[in-house]
C-alpha cells in the first residue's frame, strides 16, 4: 500500500480479515509463518502491539474488550501523553464527552462503542489506520459521523499529493464508503487475498452475485 | 470565625517516615483537614478539631468529660469478644480517639486520624465515633508504622461507630504497615433510622498479619451500610479480611465490595450479611487478581431467615485479561503502563455517597498509596 492510499478488504465471513489486521498490529496470539511486515520501510514482524503503534499503526476494532473500572477519559489521557490535548473538547465532537467517566466499553451501544474507537484514534493520530467494520451495528446517522471522523483521519480533505495518512477497510454493507472514497478493493477468502480491483465495482459484483460467484469470475 | 487547626509538628520523624505517613493519607500541613487527632505509640501528640459542632478528644479526657461516655464504651464492641479486646479493656491507662459530631453538625473538610507505630511494642487504641441526629461526619484514618521497627510491633484497636437518626459518618482507613507488623483491628457501628455508615479500607502496603472482620448493626428502618475494601497482599503478608452486615431495620440495606490482589501473599476475603427483616437488602462482592502466585481465599456468606429479605453475592478470582493489556499496547502504552493502567481501573471503586471533595481526597491519597505499592 501506498502513503495517502484507503483499500478495501472484501471477503465473507471468517474469510481472515480481521485476523490480519489483528496481526498486522501485532497482537500476541497471530503467530506469522511466512513473510514480513513492512511498514514505512522498516520491518516490523517482530515488533510488540505498542511498538508498532508508536511507529503510526492504529486500528479501529469491531468488538474491542471492556475493560471494568478503567474510565474512557482515563484511558484517553493515558494515550495522548500529551497535556495540551483537549479530551472533553474532542469527545464532544463525536458526542462522547457524556461517556468519560464510563468504563470503557461497558453498556456501550454499537454505535457509541464505534464512536469510542474513532475518538481514541483521533488522539492516537496513526499514520496507518485499519479499520475493522466500522458500520457494523451503527445506525445511519452514527455512520455519517463516524464516516466524516474517519474521512478527516485519512486526510480526505487534502489533495491526493499532500495526503499522507493511508487506510485500510473491512466493510460488508459498503456504507462507509461513501465518506472514504477508497482507492483499491481486494477479495479475501481462505486467509487469502484471491483478487484485486476497483471497490466499489468488487462491491457492486459481490452485492449482485454473491462471494462465490463473484470469486469464481474473478478467477478466470 | 472557627480557628484553624494548626499543622502537625512532629520533628523526630525522619523524612522517609514523613512519606510513609502521608502514604497513608495523613496531611501533616492541615491544608485539607478540619481536625486531627495523632497518636505516636502511646504518645498522643495532637486532638484538635476546629469545626464547630465537633469535638476530637483523646479517649482520656472523653471518658473524663462525658462521665465514662456510658452510652458508647463497649456498647458496640464487647470486650470479652476475644484476647485483642480483653487486652484493652484491661488497660489503665487507655489511649485512642473520642470524635463526636453533635447534632446537625456537618464536616465537609474530613477530619484525619494518625495512628503511627515506631517502637517495638503493642500500640493500643480503643476510639468512639459518633455523629448524632442529622450530623454528617467524615474521617481518614490513616494506620503506618516507623520504616525500621526491629523486631516487629503490633496494633490493637478498638472501633465503635455510632451513627444516629438521619446521620452519615465516611471513615476511610488507609493502612501502611510494615512487614513486621501485626494488626488486630476490632470494629463495629450500630446504625439507626435513617443512618448510613459508609467504610472504605486500603491497603496496598506489606504486612505481617492483618485479622479484622468489622461488623455493621443495621437496627435503624432504612438504614445502610456500605463497605469498600481495596487490598493488594505482598510475599509474606498474611491478610485475613471480612466485613459482616446485619439488617435488622425494615428497609435496610448493605453493600460489601473487594478488590483483592495478590502479588505472592494470601488473602482471605470473607463477608457475610444476615437478613432478618422482611424488606431489607444486601450485595457482597469480591474481585480478585492474582498476579504472583499467592493465595486469594474469597468466602462470601448471606443468610437469610425471613419472607422478604433480598440478599446476593458474586465472587470471582482470574488473571489479567490479555485482550485488555493487548488493546491498550495498540493504542501505544507498553505493556507495564497497560498492565499498570488497568490495575488501576480494576482498583477503582466509588462508594457512593460520598462527598465529591472528599471522593478527589481519597482518590489522591489512593494514588499515593498506589504509587508506593506499584
Amino acid at each position: 500500500m501506498k502513503e495517502g492510499e484507503t483499500h478495501v478488504l472484501l471477503g465473507p465471513n471468517g474469510s481472515g480479515k480481521t485476523t490480519l489486521l489483528m496481526t498486522i498490529m501485532g497482537f500476541a496470539n497471530y503467530a506469522i509463518t511466512e513473510g514480513t511486515i513492512i511498514f514505512k520501510g522498516e520491518d516490523v514482524t517482530t515488533m510488540k502491539a505498542n511498538e508498532r503503534a508508536k511507529r503510526g499503526i492504529g486500528m479501529l476494532f469491531q468488538r474491542p474488550p471492556t475493560i471494568s473500572g478503567l474510565k474512557l477519559g482515563k484511558m484517553l489521557s493515558a494515550i495522548s501523553r500529551s497535556k495540551d490535548e483537549n479530551i472533553p473538547e474532542l469527545a464532544k465532537s463525536v458526542h462522547m464527552d457524556k461517556f468519560l467517566e464510563r468504563d470503557i466499553n461497558k453498556g456501550f451501544s454499537g454505535g457509541e462503542i464505534k464512536r469510542s474507537e474513532v475518538l481514541q484514534l483521533m488522539i492516537q493520530n496513526p499514520d496507518f489506520v485499519m479499520l475493522d467494520e466500522p458500520e457494523s451495528g451503527v445506525d445511519l446517522e452514527n455512520i455519517s459521523l463516524i464516516g466524516t471522523v474517519i474521512g478527516s483521519l485519512l486526510e480526505k480533505d487534502k489533495h491526493l499529493i499532500k495526503r499522507k495518512k493511508s487506510g485500510l477497510v473491512i466493510t460488508h454493507t459498503g456504507y462507509i464508503l461513501d465518506y472514504l472514497d477508497a482507492d483499491k478493493g481486494h477479495v479475501m477468502c481462505d486467509g487469502e487475498i484471491k483478487c484485486h480491483g476497483n471497490p466499489r465495482e468488487i462491491l457492486k459484483d459481490i452485492k449482485q452475485r454473491g462471494y462465490k460467484e463473484c470469486l469464481e469470475c474473478r478467477h478466470q | 470565625m472557627p480557628r484553624m487547626p494548626s499543622p502537625v509538628k512532629v520533628p523526630e520523624l525522619s523524612k522517609t517516615d514523613q512519606d510513609r505517613v502521608a502514604q497513608a493519607g495523613i496531611d501533616l500541613a492541615m491544608k485539607n483537614r478540619c481536625g486531627s487527632y495523632l497518636q505516636m505509640d502511646q504518645d498522643i501528640v495532637q486532638a484538635e478539631c476546629s469545626q464547630q459542632g465537633i469535638e476530637v478528644l483523646s479517649f482520656k479526657k472523653a471518658m473524663e468529660k462525658y462521665d465514662g461516655l456510658k452510652e458508647y464504651t463497649w456498647q458496640a464492641v464487647s470486650p470479652e469478644k476475644d484476647d485483642i479486646t480483653k487486652y484493652v479493656a484491661a488497660q489503665k491507662d487507655p489511649k485512642g480517639y473520642v470524635i463526636i459530631a453533635h447534632k446537625g453538625s456537618n464536616n465537609i473538610l474530613p477530619i484525619q486520624a494518625c495512628l503511627y507505630l515506631g517502637r517495638e511494642q503493642i500500640q493500643h487504641v480503643h476510639n468512639i465515633i459518633v455523629a448524632e441526629e442529622d450530623a454528617e461526619l467524615h474521617i481518614i484514618s490513616g494506620c503506618t508504622s516507623g520504616a525500621h521497627v526491629g523486631k516487629g510491633g503490633a496494633h490493637y484497636g478498638i472501633s465503635e461507630f455510632f451513627v444516629k437518626k438521619n446521620a452519615k459518618i465516611s471513615f476511610t482507613m488507609i493502612h501502611n504497615w510494615s512487614e513486621n507488623i501485626e494488626v488486630y483491628p476490632r470494629s463495629a457501628s450500630i446504625v439507626e433510622d435513617n443512618g448510613v455508615f459508609l467504610s472504605n479500607y486500603v491497603c496496598m502496603q506489606p504486612v505481617k498479619k492483618i485479622q479484622m472482620y468489622p461488623t455493621a448493626t443495621l437496627r435503624g428502618v432504612n438504614s445502610v451500610a456500605r463497605f469498600s475494601s481495596v487490598v493488594i497482599s505482598t510475599p509474606g503478608s498474611f491478610m485475613d479480611l471480612g466485613s459482616r452486615a446485619i439488617l435488622e431495620g425494615k428497609g435496610a440495606s448493605a453493600e460489601l465490595i473487594t478488590r483483592a490482589i495478590t502479588k505472592g501473599g494470601t488473602i482471605i476475603s470473607r463477608g457475610h450479611i444476615n437478613g432478618k427483616t422482611a424488606g431489607t437488602r444486601g450485595h457482597l462482592e469480591c474481585k480478585g487478581l492474582i498476579l504472583k502466585d499467592g493465595v486469594i481465599y474469597a468466602i462470601p456468606e448471606i443468610e437469610g431467615s425471613v419472607v422478604g429479605t433480598e440478599l446476593s453475592h458474586e465472587a470471582a478470582v482470574g488473571k489479567l485479561a490479555k485482550d485488555e493489556i493487548e488493546y491498550l499496547m495498540s493504542r501505544g502504552l507498553d505493556e507495564d503502563e497497560a498492565t499498570a493502567t488497568i490495575i488501576r481501573g480494576f482498583l477503582d471503586v466509588k462508594i457512593a455517597g460520598l462527598p465529591e471533595a472528599l471522593q478527589r481526597q481519597i482518590d489522591s491519597s489512593i494514588d499515593v498509596a498506589e504509587k508506593a505499592g506499584f
